[in-house]
């Protein structure tokens, strides 16, 4: 036993030295990005056959936590690169003044809307929906027919959860000035509001509710990995928010090459590629033919919502008062 | 009372020394995250609804746990039976999960979906709906009665078996039993457990939000959280942990200050005799453990049921994050056992005894996310933080377990003290010999007890590792939360199960350690 522990120490010592002479890219990103079930691992081996760099990545909560992070930490941090912010959160890490622009031409991007962001480079994409199963009777076609139904819903609570935030600009950008009126509407249709979307999908899963806000890529999931077609989400003709997820370069990089590579990277088939199956979004740059087999099954929204991340920033505290008075009434 | 001539031993000094360190571990954090903070910040009316609603449900909570505890451990303490030892140990079990795990747990029962409602409709009854204040309370009191029923549980065992020999040969009545032993008992040990209870559920967040149907079960802790994540206004993060102490430190000295100390008279530790006319409650009290069993045990059998065909195929990170959680969970509960049992020696003693145990109350009523914001802004100037994930997370484990420490550790060192601390004292016992004979022995059930209890705590708490979380070092309630967030829902309700059978092993194992020499 202590052999052997002490061979590991000395292992790790001496993969510690090989690593020594190596540049270290640090990137900062949201935890389910970097767990074992998510992108990380492989796009890390894929990164460092190429680099000639150590790729570390540190985990941090979600998308906000992850903003917060950067921000506790301020201009001494380590990180090189953020990656895991939404268009809801650019603006605010914009004002940090923490972020350099990336200088990279962005090629071949597939995103439904046109992106010429100086700072932040999008990696994935995805639609929010409500999510159902197949079998479910009188499926609502729009937000009005939603809060006329006695449809059920589980949502999340958007001060502790990206998907909520993004279904409380979703209503912003769908409604604007009539928002109250919808979230009057759907107040009664709302069975619970959760800290997160793990326990929101895991209560619609153990059959809490008939819906639960999601993205259209969620039943691709349950298709390809369980083989399970009885999942799907409902288009709504108003259209269909978008989440896009960026990353960034910090100014105060010890490695700004390194992370322009990186960022470039982020562009290519090999990181491209590992996104549709591990963070079960739609990739930021890859053409549909070649996504898995299954993406084709998911329903395609005709109209991309999307608020600008000013708009987002400056709708966001009146969406939420707005909100929470329909809601706690 | 406690000999308080007697100088401060090294164990009292120790003792003193880790009151320093929890109010600091209280105050350090709380002080780093205002320190950062732009502009000072004010309470909203948002804020005073958040404090109310969250004083609201803790009292209702705590209330119900204890009310309905005292007929569940009293029955336990009066009834011998087959199987005894096995339900006191799953009826812990609880207390012990990840708050997702039990409130996924709850819903299989009580949920839309659940149990109760398709049994009410295959009757062609009304079905229920958990979502509101009700469902919160429910909550909570499925998570806390175990731990009122285990903590007075204790108290009734320490009677000593003297006094129930003479109430058998006075032919006492059950009215002259709850007169003269169980009244003082309760007075003594009720308030300090309704305390810790009060504190544990004004501290909850997700139980709150996810159970009590929206916006409107606002408490405390998600308003800090709104203000940490979605405003990133530190000053108010900070302000509203210092409401939320302020709203623990007012419950406990409140409370402190009703509670009697009580000593039942000395016993010589002889083995327990029956109790006068046990036979006479059986159907009540077996009425209440069945109850009690039945609303605790039913969500955790669903839980094993739907974890159960996901366990062989489990991935092997779940495995070796079980591994991690349970080294750390037992370093946890020594620490914790190195913190509590001198503070418990030092609050013995009598002098300051409220103050200290006002101390030892709030570890717990401190806001995690603070206390790891805290932290984090502390050591991030001079170390690396996500290096320390792990020590930090077992140190922050060990202080929250502390209350249940004391709460188990106090009142019996209080007991010991009194019977046992003259003698010693007149046989010239100092120190730690005086300590290890005439105090220790006495402590072996409690102090069992609480190792487990914080052992299995750090077992299942998430804790301050998801604000640093390393890749590579997540603990087991991490991988599962991570399972879930990654669809993959089979494998952390087998995480979850793993979770919980690994949790509930290491509180029987502390547990029956205490008890070696004990008959029960």
């Amino acid at each position: 036993m202590k052999t052997t522990s002490i061979i590991a120490a000395g292992m790790t010592l001496f993969a510690g030295a090989a690593f020594a002479d190596m540049p270290v890219l640090s990137v900062y990103t949201y935890d389910s990005f970097t767990s074992d079930w998510g992108p990380g691992p492989t796009i890390e081996a894929a990164f460092e056959e190429t680099c000639a760099c150590d790729l570390q990545f540190v985990g941090a909560g979600d998308g906000a936590a992850l903003l917060a992070r950067i921000r506790l930490e301020g201009a001494r941090t380590d990180a090189d690169i953020v990656l895991g912010l939404d268009t809801n959160l650019t603006a605010a890490a914009m004002a940090t003044g923490l972020f350099a622009p990336h200088a990279v031409t962005a090629t071949g991007l597939t995103l439904p809307i046109a992106w010429d962001d100086p700072v932040f480079l999008p990696f994935d994409w995805g639609y929010f929906a409500f999510v159902h199963n197949t079998d479910m009777e009188n499926v609502p076609g729009s937000f009005t027919e939603l809060a006329a139904s006695d449809a059920r819903i589980i949502i999340q609570d958007p001060r502790s959860s990206t998907p909520g935030l993004g279904l409380l600009m979703w209503v912003e950008a769908a409604y604007g000035p009539d928002a109250p009126a919808i979230w009057d509407g759907l107040a009664d249709n709302i069975v619970t509001v959760t800290p997160g979307w793990s326990e929101a999908y895991g209560l619609f899963l153990a059959g809490e509710a008939d819906m639960v806000l999601s993205y259209t890529t969620s039943p691709a999931y349950h298709l390809i990995a369980e083989n399970d077609a009885t999942k799907t989400a409902a288009m709504f003709t108003e259209g269909h928010y978008l989440q896009v997820e960026v990353a960034g370069m910090l100014a105060g990089t010890d490695q700004p090459e390194l992370a322009q590579d990186f960022l470039r990277f982020m562009l290519t088939p090999a990181f491209q590629e590992v996104i549709p199956t591990t963070n079960w979004m739609y990739p930021a740059a890859l053409p549909a033919d070649a996504l898995p087999p299954g993406f084709e099954t998911l329903i395609q929204p005709e109209t991309a919502l999307l608020l600008s991340p000013e708009q987002a920033a400056e709708a966001r505290d009146g969406a939420l008062a707005t909100w929470q008075a329909a809601l706690s009434r | 009372m406690a000999s308080r001539t007697q100088p401060l031993g090294h164990l009292q000094w120790t003792g003193a020394a880790v009151a320093a360190l929890v109010l600091l571990a209280i105050v350090a954090p709380l002080a780093a995250v205002a320190w950062r903070a732009d502009a000072a910040a004010r309470l909203g009316a948002a804020d005073w609804a958040a404090i109310r609603f969250t004083v609201i449900q803790a009292l209702l909570s705590a209330i119900l746990s204890v009310v309905l505890a005292i007929p569940v451990a009293r029955a336990l303490a009066r009834q011998r039976f087959r199987g005894r030892g096995l339900v006191v140990a799953l009826m812990g079990a609880p207390f012990l999960l990840p708050v997702i795990v039990a409130v996924l747990g709850l819903l299989a029962v009580f949920g839309r979906n659940g149990w109760v409602n398709h049994g009410l409709a295959f009757l062609g009854l009304p079905t229920i709906e958990i979502y509101g204040l009700h469902g919160v309370v429910l909550a909570h009191v499925f998570f806390n009665l175990p731990l009122a029923v285990r903590l007075l549980l204790q108290a009734w065992l320490a009677i000593p078996s003297e006094r129930f020999r003479l109430a058998q040969s006075l032919g006492f009545s059950a009215s002259d039993m709850r007169r003269h032993f169980e009244g003082p008992m309760l007075r003594m040990t009720a308030p300090g457990i309704f305390l810790v209870i009060f504190l544990i559920c004004t501290t909850s967040f997700a139980v709150a939000l996810t159970l009590g149907g929206g916006p409107r079960a606002t408490t405390v802790e998600l308003a800090i959280y709104q203000a940490f994540r979605f405003d990133f206004d530190l000053g108010r993060a900070a302000l509203l942990g210092l409401v939320q102490v302020a709203i623990c430190a007012t419950a406990a000295l409140a409370i402190l200050g009703a509670a009697v100390p009580q000593v039942l008279g000395a016993g010589l530790d002889r083995a327990p005799v029956a109790w006068p006319r046990a036979r006479q409650h059986r159907f009540g009290d077996y009425a209440a453990i069945g109850l009690a069993g039945l609303f605790l045990m039913t969500p955790l059998v669903a839980l094993a049921l739907q974890g159960v065909p996901a366990l062989p195929s489990l991935p092997s990170v779940a495995w070796a994050a079980a591994g991690r959680s349970v080294i750390l969970s037992i370093l946890t509960a020594f620490v914790a056992i190195g913190f509590a049992l001198p503070m418990a020696a030092l609050i013995a003693r009598g002098q300051g005894r409220t103050g200290l145990e006002l101390v030892g109350a709030l570890s717990i009523a401190v806001s995690p996310l603070v206390i790891g914001t805290g932290l984090f802004l502390l050591l991030f100037p001079v170390a690396n933080p996500v290096a320390l994930a792990l020590p930090v997370t077992g140190l922050v484990n060990a202080l929250s377990a502390l209350p249940f420490l004391l709460r188990a550790l106090v009142p019996a060192m209080i007991e010991a003290e009194a019977t046992q601390g003259r003698l010693a004292t007149a046989l010239g016992m100092r120190g730690w010999s005086r300590f290890r004979l005439a105090i220790l022995p006495r402590l072996r059930r409690p102090l069992g007890f609480g190792a487990g209890l914080a052992a299995a705590l750090s077992m299942g708490d998430l804790g301050v590792i998801a604000l640093f979380s390393a890749p590579s070092q997540g603990t087991l309630p991490l991988e599962m939360y991570r399972l879930m967030g990654a669809y993959r829902t089979d494998d952390a309700q087998g995480a979850a199960l793993l979770l919980l059978v690994l949790s509930l092993g290491i509180f029987w194992l502390f547990d029956r350690g205490g008890r070696v020499n004990a008959t029960t």
